[in-house]
């Protein structure tokens, strides 16, 4: 799913700097799921919005909502009743809701609350992994399901380099934590598979265009488009 | 020599004895305002800190009128949204009471609890408003005289913080210059 994580309270401060009606808009689906931006999380805001005003001795009309999805029209049109009450609001869904509520509601400010960083899989309750870059050309299949592209620090298509010690990463995490070298893993799952014929195999560099590299990417289905 | 060690050591222990063995110790200089009754939530599992509330109370001991108990089926089902209401409502402090670590009977709602608790506490300070204002304990539904005291010992330490900065309507003066008037 699409993780985020909320920005500092401070920065969220800034962004509201001077407003005095505003609305915190949570999603409903993937970062309410990561624990992010859901209706809990954007009542918890709002509720820390208007402590914050009130020890400030400022006036603030503040209040949230939810939707189902802030990335389809359909859920925006359900809350559009409320959202039009408000000239600003801070949204706590990932970029792409946060776009297609600035993009319907073209006449009201629209902030982020969060930061979106990543699709990730919750390995365990509350931790989050990084598990695809949306890259566009999928290599799964030639690397016993474990993503080089994400997975390694260098993205190596022809892994493992030499910074790969007992199957740890020479990289290491934000917190310090050790990263598992994904080239390892991949080596053990293949040599596991009886696949290992295919880490012989030279993979050409990767054609990035298919990525964000290619500039903004469009997805169409003709088969399913309304007649 | 061990008249040096002697003479160096009292200083600081003599300091520090009379008043930092009492379990709370922020803002000493702060004066209490003889006044001020705060207002306390104190959300209690109905296993333990209502029984033992139930118990303070069969057994007559005296404990502040300052406390307004919400029972809970159990502390893990507090939210960090109920504590943040609480204060934005205008309560002065709000604690959780909840079974002693290891014997809640939904086994781990006294913990989950503590860990909200303590993220409240992160916010508030977000917010600029005293963590010491929430607060987790424990206790058994046998400990009737621990609520009492606990509910003193909370009462004590929100009065000598004051009320609540939500109630006071204004931050401290020297936030209240930095805004143009």
């Amino acid at each position: 799913m699409i993780t985020a994580e909320r920005k500092p309270f401070e920065e969220i401060l800034g962004l509201l700097e001077g407003k005095e009606k505003v609305l915190v808009a949570g999603c409903d689906t993937c970062v309410a799921v990561c624990l992010t931006g859901g209706e809990k999380e954007a009542e918890i805001l709002a509720a820390e919005l208007s402590i914050k005003a009130k020890e400030d001795g400022r006036p603030l009309d503040v209040d949230h909502i939810s939707a189902i999805r802030q990335c389809e029209w359909e859920y925006l049109d359900a809350i559009a009743e409320k959202v039009e009450q408000y000239p600003v609001v801070i949204s706590m869904a990932c970029g792409i809701g946060i776009q297609s509520m600035a993009e319907k509601f073209t006449d009201k400010l629209v902030l982020p609350a969060v930061n979106t960083n990543m699709l990730g899989m919750p390995q365990e309750h509350a931790v989050w992994y990084e598990r695809c870059a949306a890259c566009g050309d999928c290599v799964l299949g030639d690397t016993g399901g474990i993503c080089p592209v994400v997975r390694c620090s260098k993205s190596l298509m022809n892994g493992p380099c030499g910074g790969s010690h007992d199957g740890k990463c020479e990289v290491t995490g934000p917190n310090k934590e050790e990263i598992d070298c994904a080239w390892q893993l991949i080596h053990d799952k293949l040599y596991a598979q009886g696949r290992e014929d295919l880490l012989l195999r030279y993979t050409p560099p990767k054609d990035w265009s298919k990525s964000s590299s290619g500039g903004p990417r469009k997805m169409v289905k003709e088969e399913a488009k309304p007649v | 020599m061990a008249d040096e060690q002697t003479t160096t050591t009292t200083a600081p222990a003599a300091a520090d004895s009379p008043e930092s063995t009492e379990p709370v110790s922020e803002e000493p200089e702060k004066p209490i305002d003889p006044d001020f009754e705060p207002e306390i939530i104190v959300f209690g599992c109905h296993y333990c800190a209502y029984a033992a509330a139930d118990l303070a109370g069969s057994m007559r001991l005296q404990y502040p009128t300052n406390v307004r108990m919400i029972k809970l089926p159990c502390t893990g089902k507090l939210e960090i949204i109920h504590l943040l209401k609480a204060l934005e409502a205008g309560a002065d402090g709000v604690y959780a009471a909840g079974c002693l670590e290891g014997e809640c009977h939904y086994l781990k709602g006294n913990l989950w609890a503590r860990k909200r608790v303590e993220y409240t506490k992160k916010l508030l300070e977000e917010m600029g408003m005293e963590p010491e204002r929430v607060e987790m304990f424990n206790m058994s539904s046998a400990d009737g005289p621990l609520f009492a005291q606990r509910a003193t010992e909370f009462t004590e330490r929100i009065k000598r913080l004051g009320p609540s900065p939500v109630k006071r309507g204004k931050k401290a003066p020297a936030a209240k210059e930095g805004t143009p008037a």
